[in-house]
């Protein structure tokens, strides 16, 4: 038999953008040696929509509700980043009751972002169970949100200088009830998962990513934390008054995908325990900061980031003076860490690219913008 | 050795059945029966919109001072107004919005002085063609009419 019987030569296939497990329009082309992946290639852009020119076309409180459209599944935390940005532009002091309720809003969105994680990831890796179960929980959360604002997935919830609405009545005993229900059901998604063989034999060792190489391509959030480094801008660089509430970062040990499936179901007990002290001390007080009606900031740039549940979001925003802004540019944590694909799917099998690129958690509105 | 009975006899997936055996009970089924059962949308909730009419007389309570077309960031929103010559003041003759270009963010609500324009709770939008999606001001003034189905 001669020896070129089984040598294979390289195949070029494209995945996506109509895959089901690439978590919308991402197409990956392939460089396949059988079943081995030797090279990837990201496409993107399936989904752009010029958020970024749009912003230079709208005034700054028009802009507010185009920025929730990036990450539709944390529109919370996206809102709250360019409001931050616009009132550090502005100089503007955001009162104390609105800080408490910002802070419960969005670490109620990083509940929810991180249960659609958990239930796609694992609709992709086989276990259909929990996708049915993280609905559940997250329509507490919608439910109130829907009670807030009025909307339940682009919320447009916060205003530059403060919030617009008032809390309604019994929002302290939802967002408490809305507690206890979601933390007994981590421990249960715990024990359907965590130890399963299934699970552990499909996410152990697929898609290391050590700190270095973190570092290298600028990974932040929880894959950057898997990878044992203690970076949470929440700690790093506190906004909204987060150096007041105790909790601790998670972090993981062989940055795996095993270690980020855990770091993220810590952060959502952690987010709990922010939301448990968070709710018990909400000043009275106003909630609309002396922000001006028409908003003119003065001629400068700003650079602020906060941390996303999928990590650092930052705007950048360069005022020219006019009530619209001369530049803004987002900093998209899903779009960063999505540069990693390729140095983690190098070598693995295509069903374990299927588990990297879940492990990410990119949504594609923000990675294309 | 504990490892390996647990390995043995699949405690680690037993478990996890476990859960799902017990979510199969009666008790736990949460289907809506949409369109004969609607479901009530918060007291907030960014619906369809609606301007308000003073219901004593039946007149508008829009002023047509144009704020809701300006604080609009699709511009969806056309304001047409005459000026009385008697009592000197703008009425509005025309109001036009564009559902199909809304995206619900509750600016012109905000920015409406005399809570005339409202997004409320009516969130059945559809049409059956595009003309449908442009309101005018009957339409906004009396709401969409959604079909009632009894079974």
């Amino acid at each position: 038999m001669p020896d070129t019987f089984l040598d294979s030569t390289e195949l070029v296939i494209n995945m996506g953008p109509q895959h089901p497990s690439t978590h919308g329009v991402l197409r990956v082309i392939l460089k396949l040696d059988g079943e081995k992946v030797t090279g990837t290639e990201c496409v993107i852009g399936y989904l752009h929509r010029g958020v970024e020119k749009i912003g230079e076309n709208r005034t700054y409180v028009q802009f507010v509700p185009y920025v929730d459209r990036m990450d539709y599944v944390a529109s919370v935390s996206n809102g709250l980043g360019f409001c931050l940005a616009i009132e550090k532009l502005l100089s503007v002091e955001v009162p104390p009751r609105a800080q408490v309720v910002r802070v419960i809003l969005t670490e109620l969105n990083r509940i929810a972002s991180h249960l659609i994680w958990l239930g796609t990831h694992c609709l992709d890796i086989g276990a259909i169970t929990p996708l049915f179960y993280v609905m559940r929980e997250r329509e507490e959360i919608l439910n109130i949100y829907e009670k807030y604002c009025g909307a339940r997935l682009t919320t447009h919830a916060f205003r530059i200088g403060g919030l617009e609405y008032e809390l309604y009545d019994g929002f302290e005993q939802e967002v408490e009830a809305a507690c206890d229900f979601i933390a007994p059901k981590i421990d249960e998604y715990e024990r359907l998962l965590t130890g399963n063989r299934i699970w552990v034999g499909r996410l152990k060792g697929i898609g290391v990513l050590n700190a270095e190489d973190c570092k290298q391509y600028g990974v932040t959030g929880p894959m950057l934390r898997a990878a044992g480094v203690k970076w949470d801008l929440r700690k790093a660089q506190p906004y909204s008054g987060y150096e007041q509430y105790e909790f601790e970062i998670p972090t993981g040990e062989n940055g795996d995908t095993y270690d980020r499936y855990l770091v993220r179901i810590e952060e959502m007990r952690q987010s709990i325990r922010i939301i448990r002290q968070a709710v018990e001390r909400i000043p009275t007080g106003p909630i609309m900061g002396k922000a001006p009606k028409v908003i003119k900031p003065p001629v400068g740039e700003v650079y602020v980031s906060i941390e996303a549940p999928k990590g650092e979001l930052g705007y950048f925003v360069v005022s020219d003076g006019s009530t619209q802004p001369y530049r803004v540019r987002v900093r998209p944590p899903s779009f960063i860490n999505l540069q990693a694909l390729d140095k983690m799917a190098r070598g693995s099998l295509v069903a374990d690219l299927v588990a990297i690129i879940g492990t990410i958690d990119i949504v594609l509105g923000e990675v294309d913008r | 050795m504990r490892k390996l009975l647990r390995a043995i006899f699949l405690i680690d997936l037993i478990e996890g059945l476990w859960v799902t055996f017990h979510y199969q009970r009666p008790k736990y089924m949460c289907t809506d029966q949409y369109p004969t059962e609607r479901p009530k949308v918060a007291e907030r909730y960014r619906g369809a919109p609606r301007l308000n009419i003073n219901p004593e007389n039946g007149e508008t309570l829009c002023i047509a001072c144009n704020l809701c077309a300006l604080a609009c960031p699709e511009k969806l929103i056309v304001v047409g107004s005459e000026r009385n010559e008697k009592t000197r003041r703008k009425e509005l003759t025309t109001f036009t919005y564009d559902i199909s270009r809304c995206m619900f963010c509750g600016l012109c609500e905000d920015a409406c002085p005399v809570d005339a324009l409202e997004l409320t709770q009516d969130f059945e939008l559809a049409s059956y063609n595009r003309e449908g999606a442009i309101w005018d001001r009957q339409m906004l003034e009396e709401g969409p009419k959604p079909t009632e189905y009894k079974y």
